[in-house]
């Protein structure tokens, strides 16, 4: 208590910028002495980093499709934040969202293209948030909590998809785990087609049309959370849920809500990956993306607007990660999954660490400034 | 020549553009009992906060005993002999007393010789102030008056010569009042130095020698208690005068609106705390429901405002049953029947201390027109009508945009109270109207209530206040253990008779 800072002397830069900006420098320098253990120089990783994820075009694409990934299962994680359950289900729901999209778009691929994207994004959303519906009603109904359950739905969704994918959807044809291709016509546009449009030949990439929905998505979770009945009752039962009971306002609806709009977020990370990428279902697409995405959120503070940069943060990572891994012979691919572990470590669970101290150094100088 | 044992100079402090104490000074002697009053938002508890090494002030000196001191931490004070009893009582409720005062002070791995020489100290202490605390027993099973002797017993065993109260008396019945004054004298006489924070100017004249009073972060006044009285005190801490007691006209009380049935009703852990309660209230009548906390009140109001499932009985409104043993409506549609409730707990059921004070003062309200339509939320409608109900109930700061936790108590209250009386319910449930609201605060509060019956309101309010009660209502009711025990027309009863009944032994 003693050391408390005075919060409303804080300006919002140093809680929002400064203090984000300072867990993220204290995670590099960690993972910097990483890479300088495994013998390696960690500046010319740096540089790698910056290189492969903005110095030619296909990289920058690359950084901008890992972000959209990050953007859908950020998000997800946040609007469950507002409503305080912590859906760390994204990974399953993601991976169901999946399905959702590829079943669609097989069975109705004799529809109009544009009707059978928004279709198969539909089926995305549908069997996402119908994966979150389980554990929000078990959490809404029974309190069973949310954490638990996600996390065992996410086991369940992986054995079934496997189950699904060696036995029922498989293409038959082959030996993997993974389903026919859809037809090409259903692919989405990609970044590469765009910049052909415009005479700039690009080799491969999987930068989509997902990109812009995913920036769509961010104006509607703003919306829903700041603008919308539903968001403010959700954020009422986040806040204090025996007020909202007080104010006529059902908790048990509104967290089955939440879930269902998180998991259905989460579930949009299939048409990135399946109508953009792949084509088709592949065992493990999700690939950690709906983990990650909750240090988006916690790092972007649950607000799209900090969600957004998070993810191009991760985006860069994820891509320069795997430039480096290729140019330098000692750090491995696992290597920066470590990197992403300590920055998930420093700005989710450390989040307050320095916080304090950090906050008071500002609040101290602006004090004697104003003396002065 | 006394001289100050505790002396402030020039304290200030802000909270962001909150300048809570402005230019403090403050000299309190040695032996005495020293009262400190202000409407609350005044910055009372924050000087006392800063006192006792919560908060570091942004400049001016604290001296003890002729001493300059810089006060870091609790425990900076405490080592200078400083004690606090919070109004929130700071015990582990499942450990002992003996447990609770040597928690953190234990000075050895495991006990043995030191707990023993704490014990024969405390039991001095007990006798020589007349405590009669029994060090073993557990807090939980001890009474709300006894839990605050053991604050003061600890802040004694720490050493303390100044005792800082914070509105001691709130949560106790007048005959704990008169316990708790009497130890207060008695220390006294041993040459003791406390400090009272009160908005109850009755126990300043009851019990201080010397009374400082401040307003709007600002030391107005010192005074000697024997020369000054109520009315000039309520004066300077409002910075106007004041009606201590409400004008009311007689009531013309119309049909029963509201009407409760053989209510009974069980708490979260099944422990049944309304046993076989009935009432009526009347259309222009406010019935005050009395009683010590703690005795079926709050459950009885979660029950009649749609939160909290009954067990048997009936409640109807306007001849409808709202609530049976089956079945009962939500608070959303019984506000939509005409109900309003003012819950007891404002911070933790009143309101989203969280959002934005224009997001409360919609609160419950929100899913209707002008302020949502097919959903959206519409903020200028909202803004526009926060800024009006604020201007009207005087809310300060007028700033609708600001996160409502820096509100003071009395303007969260007002918050609520906007909401709740702005669409005119023709029954109002109101808990706790005042608790923690300074007088100048509580007279508009009260002039609304009354105003609100006036206009024919039916309203049952619920208040540990036994002054508050006795000035509002038209028909008192008092609550123990869960029944009401006894039913009284307000003008032929003293507070002693229900002192008694909400102590059971009437």
């Amino acid at each position: 208590m003693a050391t408390a800072v005075d919060k409303t002397k804080v300006p919002w830069w140093v809680a929002n910028l400064i203090v984000p900006l300072v867990n993220l420098l204290l995670a590099l320098l960690v993972s910097g002495l990483f890479i300088f253990i495994a013998g390696e120089n960690p500046l010319q990783a740096v540089r790698l980093i910056i290189y492969g994820s903005f110095g030619y075009i296909e990289g920058f694409a690359y950084t901008l499709y890992y972000t959209t990934n990050f953007v859908f299962t950020g998000l997800a994680f946040a609007v469950a934040f507002h409503c305080r359950l912590f859906n760390i289900g994204g990974e399953g729901q993601a991976y169901i969202g999946g399905l959702g999209v590829f079943l669609v778009a097989i069975n109705l691929s004799f529809l109009p293209v544009p009707l059978v994207w928004l279709l198969a994004t539909a089926g995305a959303v549908v069997f996402g948030a119908a994966w979150a519906y389980i554990p929000a009603y078990l959490q809404a109904k029974r309190g069973s909590h949310v954490v638990i359950t996600t996390i065992m739905f996410n086991f369940i969704a992986s054995s079934l998809m496997v189950f699904l994918l060696v036995d029922v959807i498989r293409d038959f044809k082959q030996m993997g785990p993974h389903t026919v291709a859809l037809p090409k016509e259903l692919w989405f546009p990609t970044f590469k087609e765009l910049a052909h449009l415009f005479g700039v030949k690009i080799r491969y990439s999987p930068l989509n049309l997902s990109f812009l929905i995913a920036i769509a998505a961010s104006f509607f979770v703003w919306f829903l959370i700041w603008k919308t009945k539903w968001g403010y009752e959700m954020r009422a039962v986040g806040h204090n849920t025996k007020a909202a009971i007080y104010a006529g306002i059902s908790p048990h609806k509104n967290i089955i809500i939440a879930m269902l709009i998180s998991g259905g977020l989460a579930g949009m990370l299939g048409i990135n990956e399946i109508l953009g990428v792949h084509h088709k279902i592949v065992a493990g697409f999700p690939a950690g993306y709906g983990f990650t995405g909750i240090a988006v959120a916690l790092m972007g503070r649950n607000h799209p607007i900090g969600i957004f940069p998070a993810a191009f943060l991760f985006g860069i990572l994820y891509q320069g990660g795997s430039e480096v891994t290729f140019d330098m012979p000692n750090i491995t691919r696992y290597m920066f999954v470590a990197v992403q572990g300590v920055i998930i470590l420093f700005s989710g669970a450390l989040e307050n660490l320095f916080r304090p101290q950090i906050e008071s150094f500002f609040v101290n100088r602006i004090n004697k400034e104003k003396m002065a | 020549m006394v001289s100050p044992i505790l002396e402030l100079k020039d304290i200030n402090k802000s909270f962001g553009h909150v300048h809570a104490n402005k230019n403090i000074n403050l000299q309190i002697n040695k032996g005495t009992i020293h009262g400190i009053i202000g409407e609350n938002g005044a910055g009372k508890s924050t000087l006392m906060s800063i006192v006792f090494g919560l908060y570091q002030t942004d400049s001016g000196t604290i001296k003890i005993n002729g001493k300059e001191i810089k006060l870091k931490s609790p425990r900076d004070s405490i080592l200078s002999g400083i004690g606090m009893v919070h109004q929130h009582f700071m015990l582990v409720e499942n450990f002992s007393v003996l447990e609770n005062i040597i928690l953190g002070f234990e000075g050895e791995l495991v006990f043995g010789k030191n707990l023993e020489k704490a014990k024969k100290d405390l039991k001095n202490l007990c006798d020589t102030y007349k405590l009669n605390i029994d060090l073993e027993s557990t807090i939980s099973d001890l009474s709300v008056g006894f839990r605050q002797r053991v604050e003061i017993l600890k802040s004694l065993y720490r050493g303390a010569e100044i005792l800082i109260l914070d509105e001691p008396t709130g949560v106790l019945t007048p005959q704990e009042v008169d316990e708790l004054f009497k130890i207060l004298r008695s220390l006294k006489e041993e040459g003791k130095t406390i400090v009272l924070i009160t908005h109850k100017l009755n126990e300043i004249m009851d019990l201080t020698s010397e009374v400082s009073v401040m307003r709007q972060g600002e030391m107005v006044g010192h005074k000697k208690t024997e020369s000054t009285n109520k009315e000039d005190l309520a004066e300077m801490m409002v910075g106007r005068s004041v009606l201590l007691r409400i004008n009311k006209s007689a009531t013309k009380p119309g049909n029963a609106v509201f009407s409760v049935r053989d209510l009974v009703v069980k708490d979260d852990l099944d422990v049944t705390r309304v046993k076989n309660v009935n009432l009526d209230i009347h259309e222009g009548e406010i019935l005050g429901l009395a009683g010590v906390t703690g005795n079926g009140q709050t459950e009885l109001l979660e029950a009649l405002s749609g939160i909290r499932k009954i067990e048997s009985g009936k409640i109807q409104l306007f001849n409808e049953t709202i609530s049976n043993k089956n079945n009962f409506f939500d608070p959303k549609l019984l506000k939509e029947k005409g109900l309003a409730h003012v819950p007891e707990d404002r911070q933790r059921m009143g309101l989203v201390t969280d959002f934005k004070a224009y997001e409360n003062l919609i609160f419950g309200y929100h899913h209707q027109e002008p302020f949502s339509k097919s959903s959206v939320l519409k903020e200028k409608e909202i803004l526009s009508f926060s800024k009006k109900v604020m201007e009207e109930y005087d809310v300060r700061p007028r700033s609708p945009n600001l996160i409502t936790s820096n509100f003071s108590g009395g303007n969260q209250q007002k918050i609520i109270l906007s909401r709740e009386l702005n669409e005119n319910p023709k029954v109002l449930l109101v808990g706790q109207p005042t608790r923690g609201v300074d007088i100048g605060a509580i007279e508009f509060i009260h002039q609304r209530l009354i105003d609100m019956r006036d206009k024919g309101a039916a309203i049952l309010l619920v208040s540990v206040e036994l002054e508050e009660v006795l000035s509002l209502s038209d028909r008192i009711v008092v609550m123990f253990d869960g029944n009401i025990v006894g039913e009284k027309i307000n003008k032929d009863v003293t507070d002693r008779e229900l002192g008694l009944l909400m102590a059971g032994v009437a």
